[in-house]
């Protein structure tokens, strides 16, 4: 009966309504668009200080919802993130492709997880996400020392959990029925 | 958190192969990702035109959150200044006497500065506008310091103009789109700028750290003549930046040179001033062919 109650979300308690079939498609890869243009509008920095938002909410809905983006779509969203990142070209989609067949890897192997390994996961491969990143820029001539990073690092490890919140806020509201069923 | 769905493919011949089909994807992703960043370390120009277009098209996006980043700068301001103002007033009364003085002063010294260039038949150089521009989004998520100006071809721009704003200087245009320009700040580990002590020219290169400060190395080696407070400006050898542009200001020493503090903040900066490039006048050629000689 509890699942009837309305403290159990919008999902269950509209009857003759359903979820708007291109919002619950859509929304995942608009979100990840938007988090990847949002650093830049935020602020005009001279150091890296914001997290790669965009990064963050892919790891994040893939962590709540596996299978929903394919693994490919590391192509795709990192493609663009490319376009605005600032990085060499082609370092966000060889990064997460890589992070979406890492965490496919951990989902069929750990199935049972909880908030703080979900955590865990997430540090490590934005860890390894922003050093590596730093890796190829030095790659394409950058020469900046591993020191700048911290700071982000630091940054986004902390805000990933305001993320995942975000992220299921978004699914709760990319599964609410108001489209009308005939 | 349980398990969301059984996602397993079991014996399902269909379902491992759509599973084999998701993994060659994602491995032909990190491929296709490998391969765009061998291209771009390469040619680094390669896709400067993508991502000059991308640019473009989110422009007035980029505007708008300027906009409204300028506003969120004002409030913060305006609520700092309703507690300080009092003491704020009283000094700004106290500095005004002061440079009421200090104007008389600077007058004469003009005067005689506009004397002294007259004898010399010293052309004034006025510092020659491009066009002025908003900074609209900047790399901070990233290790390189980018910035964008909603500025472009059609405002006149051309790479490698340098950017200055009102306290100092920001960069140098990189790429240019038709609306908008990528602009290379100097906190960038690849930004390099020909500086000097403002008051006496010792010669320095100013490097960015890439972490908001800048590294001064000096030219002349021995003992460091570099200290806390002095402020670096642009010298203008080599061309490109205009001589007397004021950069940076030391912060700390060091064996060879020293870490400044960029005298622009780009985050306090609303409008920037895009310069025509600068180049320095040619020595005039030597008279006869015994010039060389002594």
């Amino acid at each position: 009966m509890s699942r009837l109650s309305s403290d159990d979300g919008p999902a269950r308690t509209r009857i003759n309504r359903a979820p708007s079939r291109l919002l619950a498609v859509t929304l995942p890869w608009l979100s990840i668009l938007l988090g990847s243009l949002l650093p830049g509008w935020l602020l005009i920095a001279s150091a890296p200080v914001l997290p790669p938002i965009g990064f963050l909410l892919f790891v994040a809905w893939r962590q709540l919802r596996p299978g929903l983006l394919p693994i490919w779509s590391g192509l795709p969203l990192g493609l663009f993130d490319d376009l605005y990142s600032g990085q060499p070209f082609g370092a966000a989609v060889l990064l997460w492709s890589i992070a979406a067949i890492v965490l496919e890897l951990i989902e069929a192997r750990v199935p049972w997880r909880n908030f703080l390994t979900d955590w865990l996961v997430a540090i490590g491969l934005m860890i390894a996400y922003i050093v590596l990143g730093l890796a190829l820029a030095n790659l394409a001539g950058a020469s900046a020392s591993l020191r700048i990073v911290v700071p982000q690092i630091v940054i986004s490890v902390f805000s990933y959990p305001l993320v995942g919140r975000l992220v299921a806020l978004m699914d709760r509201f990319r599964l609410t029925p108001f489209v009308v069923q005939r | 958190m349980a398990p969301p769905a059984n996602r397993r493919s079991g014996f399902s011949r269909r379902a491992q192969y759509s599973t084999f089909f998701s993994y060659a994807a994602g491995v032909i992703g990190a491929v296709v990702g490998a391969g765009l960043i061998v291209v771009s370390i390469v040619s680094p120009e390669a896709f400067s035109g993508l991502r000059s277009a991308a640019t473009d098209v989110t422009e007035p996006a980029g505007q708008i959150t300027a906009t409204g980043r300028s506003y969120g700068k004002e409030t913060v301001a305006e609520l700092a200044g309703f507690f300080t103002s009092g003491k704020e007033h009283a000094r700004l009364e106290r500095e005004l006497a002061e440079a009421k003085t200090q104007l008389v002063e600077a007058k004469a010294t003009k005067a005689e500065n506009q004397r002294l260039k007259r004898l010399l038949a010293l052309k004034q150089d006025e510092p020659d506008a491009v066009a002025f521009a908003h900074l609209t989004r900047s790399s901070s998520a990233s290790t390189r310091r980018f910035a964008t100006i909603d500025a472009g071809r059609s405002a006149g721009l051309a790479k490698g103009m340098p950017v200055r704003s009102a306290t100092g200087l920001v960069g140098r245009v990189l790429k240019v789109g038709e609306f908008s320009a990528l602009v290379l700040l100097i906190t960038d580990t690849e930004s390099l700028v020909p500086v000097r002590r403002a008051r006496d020219g010792v010669p320095a290169f100013a490097q960015g750290n890439g972490d908001g400060t800048i590294r001064v190395r000096l030219i002349n080696l021995g003992i460091n003549p570099l200290k806390k407070g002095d402020v670096m400006v642009s010298s203008g050898s080599g061309g490109l930046y205009r001589p007397g542009t004021p950069m940076a200001i030391v912060t700390e020493i060091l064996r060879d040179g020293a870490i400044a503090r960029v005298l622009s903040n780009p985050s306090d900066t609303d409008f920037v001033m895009v310069e025509k490039v600068w180049a320095p006048e040619a020595p005039p050629p030597p008279d006869g062919p015994e010039a060389g000689s002594d």
